[in-house]
């Protein structure tokens, strides 16, 4: 209990990745909230990469924790750039009007 | 030690709720403050791993960039978010035993995986004692990782171009500096006029 281990973290990490996993399917119309939970998912996934650097003492874990911080940063300024194109083209941000390229 | 477990419990629970409140709010607004608390509350559990330079960068980059970023959209953008959350309830439902299912699965496998104590040797890069965090991960960012930092700095460059080249328009209607037009004015496309006094052109 009073001991933190390795195990703490990656439980943490877990029950963030599926809040992540749970907001992407809860909120199928809001895009906003769609990209929140995948930066929610991502910071999971940093949780885990760090947690394994400590514990095991490397190094590596927290060079690609810094890599997936720079990925999720570049998603995030290019996800909201295309929202933001497509609320100017229609009006609204609701995933179920993402059909235009249905045949 | 106890204080290290005291803070990682409150670092953790504060983490998870304020997760759950960022894709369970009704406000867009609020969810997005909820998580810049959820990323400062990483910060702290990447602060009791040791990990300092990535608790800074955690809250410099996602906090001052990224969250901002979401701020700044979601108030720029006119949308009613009340009609995007129908068909909130209908998934709850689903959801949540879905939810539950995943994380108790990897849960399990957590808890009942072991590490071999030989895993520790056989790292790329051993964290070396003595040093502090941000020097540690510097010596091996420059030099070892150096083709994957900069790959990192392409991706973001790349990010920067995309973001610009998407949203930007021409618009009509706006007067724009023309600086060639400028610099090819002379002496000869100026006409000067003596005006006298009380009359006008």
């Amino acid at each position: 209990m009073w001991e933190i281990t390795l195990t703490h973290y990656l439980t943490v990490a877990a029950i963030l990745f599926t809040i992540g996993v749970f907001g992407i399917f809860l909120n199928r119309k809001n895009v906003i909230i769609i990209l929140m939970s995948v930066e929610l998912i991502l910071l999971s996934v940093n949780i885990n990469l760090v947690a394994f650097s400590s514990f095991l003492g490397d190094m590596v874990g927290q060079v690609f924790a810094m890599l997936v911080l720079t990925v999720a940063a570049a998603e995030a300024a290019i996800g909201l750039a295309i929202l933001v194109v497509y609320f100017r083209n229609r009006g609204s941000i609701a995933v179920e009007d993402l059909n235009v390229m249905k045949g | 030690m106890i204080v290290q477990a005291l803070s990682f419990y409150v670092f953790a629970a504060v983490l998870i709720v304020s997760g759950v409140l960022v894709v369970a709010n009704r406000n867009p607004v609020y969810s997005v403050l909820f998580l810049i608390l959820t990323f400062f509350n990483a910060a702290g559990l990447f602060v009791l791993l040791g990990a300092e330079f990535l608790a800074m960068m955690l809250v410099v980059v996602y906090v001052g960039a990224v969250a901002v970023l979401f701020l700044f959209v979601v108030m720029m953008l006119d949308i009613n978010f009340a009609e995007l959350r129908q068909g909130f309830v209908r998934y709850a439902g689903i959801g949540a035993v879905v939810g539950i299912v995943l994380v108790a699965e990897i849960i399990f496998v957590v808890s009942s995986g072991a590490m071999s104590p030989a895993a520790g040797a056989l790292g790329g890069s051993p964290m070396p004692a003595g040093v502090t965090n941000t020097e540690a991960l510097g010596n091996i960012l420059y030099t070892d990782y150096f083709y994957l930092f900069q790959a990192a700095g392409v991706v973001l460059l790349i990010a920067m171009i995309g973001a610009i080249v998407l949203t930007h328009r021409e618009r009509e209607g706006v007067r724009r500096q023309r600086i060639a037009a400028q610099l090819a004015r002379d002496r000869r496309s100026v006409e000067i006029k003596k005006v006298p006094t009380g009359t006008g052109i």
